[in-house]
């Protein structure tokens, strides 16, 4: 983890003082409310239907202990004693008042935490595959270069007022799991013939009103070159993208409209005067960013024992074996395995986690996974590093703490926004028609036999609930006035990323549940032994979804 | 007279500016104008008569590489944003600064706020003029709002990483 020094401090308390100062003007009324937009925005505050939302940074993902009990106090003193978990691995206060918001910046400030540009037309925190360090499929641990994009994007004076948000996702592991095709830049760490890391830079993805799969603009960017590089895309971006129409400002527009080829030449043209910069990285930097991302110190564990005594576990509880099976994932190193906090329990909004449980969260973290969290973009949390030979005690003290839902990567792990119970811009409500869903498919037997399905809803275009990527999604939308569904199927994210299409005409909310269960009917009557509700869909297209959905009853 | 924050004081400001519709070279006021860039462009020759009273502004989304050869010998460059939302400006600064090398008073002018009065100086504008709705004594705080930084810019061309290893 990274850990600040007192540079680091310095900018963040001088972000506080100048952020207090703002509100303090804008109380007085020299700031207007158009003015201060941008400014509460690059903040991570809006203003939503019922109280301000404020967003807090959670850089790529990742949390301490220490962190994890102060945002207990700060849901207990500020909000309604809980938060919730972002779809971009943020942390989020749904009912902080606007005077309090500098005192809980202050607050945070003191555990290495800030809201900076969660929000805006800026660069954006900047995400990651939630198994960064421990996967076992990574080429190398994308977390350091994940740490100096967030120095160099933290106040960057050029990029604070670009046409639209931009939003970088890092990935080292072919199994994209940060998403990076569907980011306005994406960065895929390779390693070259050579056996030297870099950079494969994608550019111009992204969901939202036009969703688009990034296009590669560069095979191999060698790592010193990472920040010039994101600098020329940058500047690019800003002197170039659309201005005029708020709908065609995202990255994407403008590479699609220049096309991917002459949108490259321009970029390389302009990093040509700016490559051999001062801003161009150092061998020596890299190796301090990485200092802060060394192993734990690991127990050496017989793999083949622990696996006995676990397999011992399973056999007598079939609920502990389901919650092996769906909620551990694997770890690098032998003898140790991730754990997924499903924080999707039905009856719960998902992603959302309350005071009580943060502070259980950060205990059990200090006693299981070396004081860290992570925050995942399906919701859920993340202990990154737990002894295999700990997995059955954990299990026991994450049951009743509503931790354990078997339910991770199945149709009930449903991402979901905030939707119209919270905010402003929604079409329809969101969290009800998760809540429907999942107490419908409450069978864990019969979700398992699913498989691996993703359900993702958003409550209007802007997406951030990533239904274009869902296998299947649920848009809200407004019908004069009224919320409807609009259903699409075929989404994925991932190394084969591919876009939704819709399956027809949008439907009521208390239709959505039944229409689900039409379309996972059909998978399970054409699917081939052991395929993935995906793999059906690709292999028979969407009309038997559409012809049993529309179906007139007779 | 306008008044006008220029190398972190307050000053009076004694440049007329010439609006876009309102320049031909014949109308000009007499003493230290800012004219548009395309009445620039156009009589450059004229103009150049005059220096060092001329200085040139442009909107945020022209191609600064159109003064690249008249740097040397403008004394003032004014970039204009139109809304304070348009960052186009902030880049514009940089080029003119790093690219083309102008060493001149470098102004923002137009719709920005006091709140980017910090980003623009990083950007390397020293001259600004702001919306008289500001006390310019007050909005001097603002210039300040950071004295550390992770990028370097116009004013502190190392990044941080690069101190940091000069320190350590
Ligand atoms: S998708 Fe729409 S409704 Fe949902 S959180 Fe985003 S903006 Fe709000």
């Amino acid at each position: 983890m990274y850990v600040y020094d007192e540079h680091d401090h310095k900018i963040l308390s001088e972000r506080v003082a100048q952020f207090r100062g703002q509100v303090d003007r804008y109380l007085e009324g020299e700031i207007s409310d158009e003015e201060f937009l941008p400014l509460r925005l690059q903040n991570g505050l809006y203003i939503q239907r019922l109280a301000p939302m404020l967003r807090i940074a959670v850089p790529y993902g990742m949390l301490t202990s220490v962190q994890l009990r102060k945002l207990a106090s700060i849901a207990r003193d500020y909000d309604k004693g809980y938060c919730h978990v972002s779809t971009r691995q943020n942390i989020q206060f749904n009912w902080p008042s606007l005077e309090d918001v500098p005192d809980i910046l202050a607050e945070l400030a003191t555990v290495q935490m800030h809201a900076i540009q969660t929000s805006g037309n800026c660069i954006r925190n900047t995400t990651t595959d939630q198994f960064a360090g421990i996967a076992p499929d990574e080429i190398v641990d994308p977390r350091p270069y994940c740490e100096i994009i967030r120095q160099w994007s933290t106040f960057h004076p050029e990029f604070a007022f670009l046409p639209r948000k931009f939003k970088i996702a890092v990935t080292a592991s072919l199994d994209d799991r940060a998403a990076v095709q569907v980011h306005d830049i994406g960065l895929q760490i390779v390693k070259n013939d050579a056996g030297t890391v870099g950079f494969r830079v994608l550019v111009g993805g992204g969901l939202g009103r036009t969703p688009v799969i990034g296009s590669v603009i560069r095979e191999f960017l060698p790592e010193e070159d990472l920040l010039t590089y994101l600098d020329a895309i940058l500047r690019i971006y800003n002197q170039f993208g659309r201005r005029d129409n708020k709908f065609k400002a995202r990255i994407k527009i403008l590479v699609r409209a220049m096309g991917p080829e002459v949108f490259a030449e321009k970029v390389e043209e302009e990093w040509q005067h700016i490559k051999n910069s001062p801003a161009r990285l150092t061998g020596e930097e890299i190796d301090r960013a990485k200092s802060f991302f060394t192993a734990p110190p690991y127990r050496q564990i017989d793999d083949a024992a622990v696996s006995a005594a676990l397999q011992k576990h399973t056999d007598e509880e079939l609920a502990f074996s389901r919650w092996l099976n769906r909620n551990v994932q694997p770890h690098k190193v032998p003898g140790y395995a991730a754990v997924t906090l499903s924080l999707k329990p039905a009856g719960v909004s998902p992603g959302d986690i309350t005071d009580k449980q943060l502070e259980l969260l950060a205990d059990l973290a200090d006693q299981y996974s070396f004081g860290e969290v992570r925050t995942t973009h399906e919701q859920n949390i993340v202990l990154g590093d737990v002894a295999k030979s700990d997995l059955y005690d954990l299990w026991k003290v994450l049951k009743p703490a509503g931790f354990a839902t078997p339910n991770i990567g199945t149709l009930t792990d449903i991402i979901c926004c905030p939707g119209g119970d919270y905010c402003s811009l929604a079409n329809a409500k969101s969290i009800p028609v998760a809540e429907a869903i999942q107490r419908h498919f409450n069978d864990l037997d019969y979700l398992y036999d699913l498989g691996d399905l993703d359900l993702n809803i958003s409550g209007c275009m802007n997406a951030c609930g990533h239904h274009h990527v869902g296998h299947i999604g649920v848009l809200g939308v407004d019908k004069k006035g009224e919320e409807f569904y609009q259903i699409q199927l075929g989404g994925n994210a991932g190394e084969h990323s591919s876009l939704g299409n819709v399956l027809g005409p949008s439907f009521g909310r208390d239709e959505v549940t039944d229409v689900v269960q039409k379309i996972v009917d059909v998978y399970v009557q054409s699917r081939n032994p052991d395929e993935q509700f995906i793999d059906t869909y690709r292999r028979i297209g969407i009309d038997p979804f559409k012809e049993r959905v529309y179906a007139k009853a007779d | 007279m306008r008044k006008l924050i220029k190398d972190g004081a307050v000053v009076t400001d004694d440049w007329q500016f010439v609006d876009a519709d309102h320049g031909t070279v014949d109308a000009l006021p007499v003493g230290k104008v800012i004219v548009p860039l395309a009445l620039w462009l156009e009589n450059k020759a004229e103009l150049s008569k005059h220096l060092p009273k001329v200085g040139v502004w442009l909107n945020g989304e022209e191609d600064t590489a159109q003064l690249h050869d008249d740097v040397a010998q403008l004394p003032l460059i004014a970039v204009n944003f139109p809304v304070f939302t348009d960052g186009r400006g902030f880049s514009a600064g940089r080029l003119l600064r790093e690219r083309h090398g102008f060493s001149g008073e470098l102004r923002a002018v137009g719709n920005f706020l006091r709140d980017q009065l910090c980003y623009l100086r990083r950007c390397g504008f020293n001259a600004f003029s702001l919306n008289e709705k500001y006390d310019p004594q007050a909005a001097l705080a603002s210039l300040g709002d950071f004295s550390e930084y992770y990028q370097g810019a116009v004013d502190e061309p190392l990044p941080l990483f690069r101190r940091r290893a000069l320190t350590s």
